[in-house]
């Protein structure tokens, strides 16, 4: 059977196929449509966990318990789950165990563009890297089957293009049965005590050996031979942007087991070639292995290609110095650049404009779509690093502060499905610590940025079936937050009671904004709970309007400013009357339209 | 001969159900499809583009400046930012339809006046279709998508696909009656 999949649903179908049997992740782009694909096949449970590391953990239980389990997650990811996954190389797997990385060459939706491929010979588990939809599926069933035969965790390494491309697939059905391995205890391998792990460090050594044998093999290492003197060496998606550009002109060793290494067939492809480039997105992961091989001299790799973004076939031509091919002239200058916005109707919106008020505060923000937030015209945050650390960074900065002698004031801000992630653990930090900071957490009932993944706190399972509701409030009130307050961000006049009342507090605090993502298919729950939300629409009224611009300070996408009237408009498509503007406006002009 | 398509537009504007449906007919077709898209962050209310390319055999999804036989843009600024990507004897099918980037809204920018003529000026072949004002004529802005696509399908030449029975597939029960009419209006709009 045939079908158009993107290499994430692809990967999905592979992992169906071959008999997965539970799969958890956390959403993080390019990876999130992993799990979210996943869920339509019912003979997989499937869920989102509160963060990677939790998932990854989920995944090897199922592993030890003998069933086929996997986990997946964006490139940083990984570093949250990187403990386990190091422990797990160890153990070894019962039922096969894969764990997907989506990396993010060009930083398209991330802070970073680590390579990931570093993680497997770090934490010496076998890797591999598809190039197309097709090898999605057919490489993620090998890969339980190698995982198993190897005793091995493996990584599965994808980037950006291969996640969001979609491409030819021809797939089949799932396995009769479901293949399983009974559970034996076996504490001397699976309870990881120093005694046990150097035990096990050897063992690991010994599977590695076999695993190396193994890529000289596997037709996932192939030869293209065009009797050419210039050689390609590439794997993943760089396979295909080479193909674009040299066609059948060189050589090509296309990797698609890429931990360990095939030397003994890279060392033999190179044999005989004047000129080999080496066409690798992110880190010169290829090339130092066949310079350590020594072949150095006719290399051309990171010296030839740039050192970040993404290898495109207009970039190998560049950096090759063949022609671009060409192009239109037209007027650059009229383009206006587009930058991702808050939504009409968000409800970050408000408790950014009051924010955006405070002076000397420092604002450490998070992942999200608040993120958003740092750009004009709220200009709103000072700081944002990684998943779950603004309560963290934060408290850091507080304290430094008050040991400076200084008197800013701290405010961190995150997402409802962050706070779960890993914020939890940045306000356990700011309550035990007793940092005077001002800890708000954006409840938008659903994690917003990637499309809408349940989590711990809307009340659903990844399949959409009901789910206990974590309540924020309560958490926060169980790890021992005194000062604590729920408001509608909405309402200006509620955001700006709560920031005055926050940071007059010598303690520390937590502020809750809780109203949903305007982009969210309402639960039953959030129709009950919030009734009004979305169902109208502002509209300016010209009479009163003095053309201050003032509410155009919302920074909402609806609200425009009419030049030859000199008015500010609301496009009503946009519009979901969240009142933000109507609020702002110094001379009550904007108003509800009439029903 | 490799054919390689593009479609632009703002996050939100519905490219994607778009591309999906004709990388769906163009597979049927029998043609070896490959479609690029990057979502996240950029999907809100960003620059939002969809990479077609279809031929006999296709390696990269995503296409090179300067290679785009077609550009669909959803709204007239982003059918100029994406011109770089056009052929030279490439064509634009583009909407008449402005949406305001955050810089406009701010003060810190202008939405020129004159930006199809831009388009005009660079391009021989451009098409301009009222697709947002059709849409809702019909009672339902939303398919502005689908009239756009009607447009590519006449535009591209690939008429004989049956995209009756792939829209009627791939879209909800409920929508498939007025998106199969919003495609009708967009193959005489070229």
């Amino acid at each position: 059977m045939k079908k158009l999949m993107t290499g994430n649903e692809a990967l999905v179908r592979g992992a169906w196929e071959a008999g997965v049997l539970v799969a958890s992740a956390y959403p993080g782009t390019p990876s999130t449509e992993i799990l979210e694909n996943m869920t339509g096949y019912p003979e997989v449970y499937s869920e989102w966990a509160p963060n990677e590391k939790v998932a990854v953990e989920a995944a090897i239980g199922a592993s030890i318990a003998g069933a086929r389990s996997m986990a997946s997650m964006k490139h940083v990811g990984l570093n949250v789950a990187a403990d386990p996954l190091f422990t797990f190389a160890y153990t070894g797997v019962n039922g096969g165990m894969v764990c997907i990385t989506a990396d993010e060459p060009g930083m398209h939706s991330s802070q970073n563009e680590q390579d990931n491929r570093m993680y497997a010979k770090m934490a010496r588990v076998p890797m591999i890297e598809p190039a197309t939809s097709q090898e999605c599926r057919d490489f993620m069933m090998e890969a339980f089957d190698i995982s198993e035969k190897f005793n091995a965790p493996v990584l599965m390494r994808m980037t950006t293009r291969l996640c969001h491309s979609k491409g030819i697939v021809e797939c089949g059905d799932r396995v009769a049965t479901a293949p399983t391995v009974p559970y034996v205890k076996n504490a001397s391998r699976y309870v990881s005590v120093p005694a046990n792990a150097r035990v096990l460090r050897h063992d690991l050594e010994k599977r590695l050996a076999a695993l190396a044998e193994f890529s000289e093999e596997t037709p996932m290492n192939r030869v293209e031979d065009n009797g050419k003197k210039i050689g390609v060496v590439v794997s993943g998606m760089c396979y295909n942007y080479a193909k674009e550009v040299f066609g059948d002109d060189v050589n090509y060793l296309k990797l698609g087991f890429t931990y360990p290494l095939p030397t003994k067939k890279m060392a033999a492809f190179m044999q005989g070639l004047e000129k080999c480039y080496v066409i690798e997105e992110n880190d010169p992961y290829l090339e130092e292995a066949l310079k350590v091989l020594g072949f150095g001299d006719i290399v051309y790799g990171k010296n030839t290609f740039p050192y970040a973004g993404e290898m495109t076939s207009d970039v190998i031509r560049a950096a090759i110095g063949e022609k671009p091919l060409g192009t239109l002239e037209y007027a650059k200058d009229k383009v206006v650049a587009r930058p991702p916005a808050l939504c009409a109707g968000c409800p970050h919106r408000g408790l950014y404009y009051e924010l955006g008020k405070r002076k000397n505060v420092m604002v450490t923000g998070d992942i999200g779509c608040y993120t958003l937030g740092f750009a004009p015209p709220y200009n709103g945050l000072d700081t944002t690093v990684c998943m779950g650390s603004a309560f963290s960074t934060a408290h850091g900065a507080a304290k430094a502060f008050e040991a400076m002698g200084e008197d800013k004031r701290v405010v961190g801000i995150l997402g409802d499905s962050t706070f779960f992630h890993t914020g939890i653990n940045g306000l356990t930090e700011a309550l035990y610590n007793n940092s005077k900071t001002v800890n708000i957490i954006l409840d938008n009932r659903i994690t917003g940025m990637t499309g809408h993944q349940e989590n711990p706190g809307s009340g659903k399972h990844a399949g959409g079936d009901p789910a206990n509701i974590i309540d924020i409030e309560e958490v926060c009130r169980a790890l021992g937050a005194k000062n604590i307050k729920t408001v509608n961000p909405n309402d200006l006049k509620q955001v700006k009671e709560a920031l005055d009342w926050a940071l007059a507090l010598d303690e520390p605090s937590v502020i809750i904004t809780k109203w949903p993502c305007v982009l969210k298919k309402f639960s039953d729950k959030d129709k009950s709970d919030f009734p009004t939300a979305f169902k109208t629409k502002n509209v300016v009224d010209w009479e009163k309007c003095i053309g201050c611009k003032m509410c155009l300070k919302s920074g909402c996408p609806a609200l425009a400013f009419n030049k030859e009237a000199k008015k500010a408009v609301i496009d009503r498509l946009q519009c979901v009357g969240c009142d933000v503007c109507s609020q702002i406006c110094p001379k009550q002009a904007i108003g509800k339209e009439a029903k | 001969m490799t054919k390689s398509i593009l479609l632009v537009g703002v996050g939100g504007q519905g490219t994607i159900l778009a591309s999906k449906l004709l990388t769906i007919g163009l597979m049927q077709e029998g043609y070896d499809v490959k479609m690029s898209e990057i979502h996240g962050m950029s999907q809100r209310g960003g620059s939002v583009s969809s990479q077609i390319r279809y031929g006999e055999k296709i390696y990269s999804p995503v296409i090179e400046p300067g290679s785009a036989d077609l550009i669909v843009s959803f709204e007239k600024m982003e059918a100029l930012r994406w011109l770089e990507y056009l052929k030279k004897d490439g064509k634009v099918v583009v909407n008449n339809h402005e949406m305001m980037p955050m810089p406009v809204i701010m003060g810190v920018a202008d939405y020129a006046d004159d930006i199809l003529d831009e388009i005009k000026k660079a391009c021989k072949d451009v098409t301009v279709v009222n697709a947002t004002k059709e849409a809702e004529k019909l009672g339902n802005g939303k398919v502005m998508n689908i009239i756009l696509l009607g447009s590519l399908v006449k535009a591209m030449g690939l008429d004989d696909i049956d995209w009756t029975k792939i829209i009627s597939e791939n879209v909800k029960p409920n929508f498939v009656e007025a998106n199969l009419k919003a495609f009708e209006v967009g193959k005489t709009l070229v």
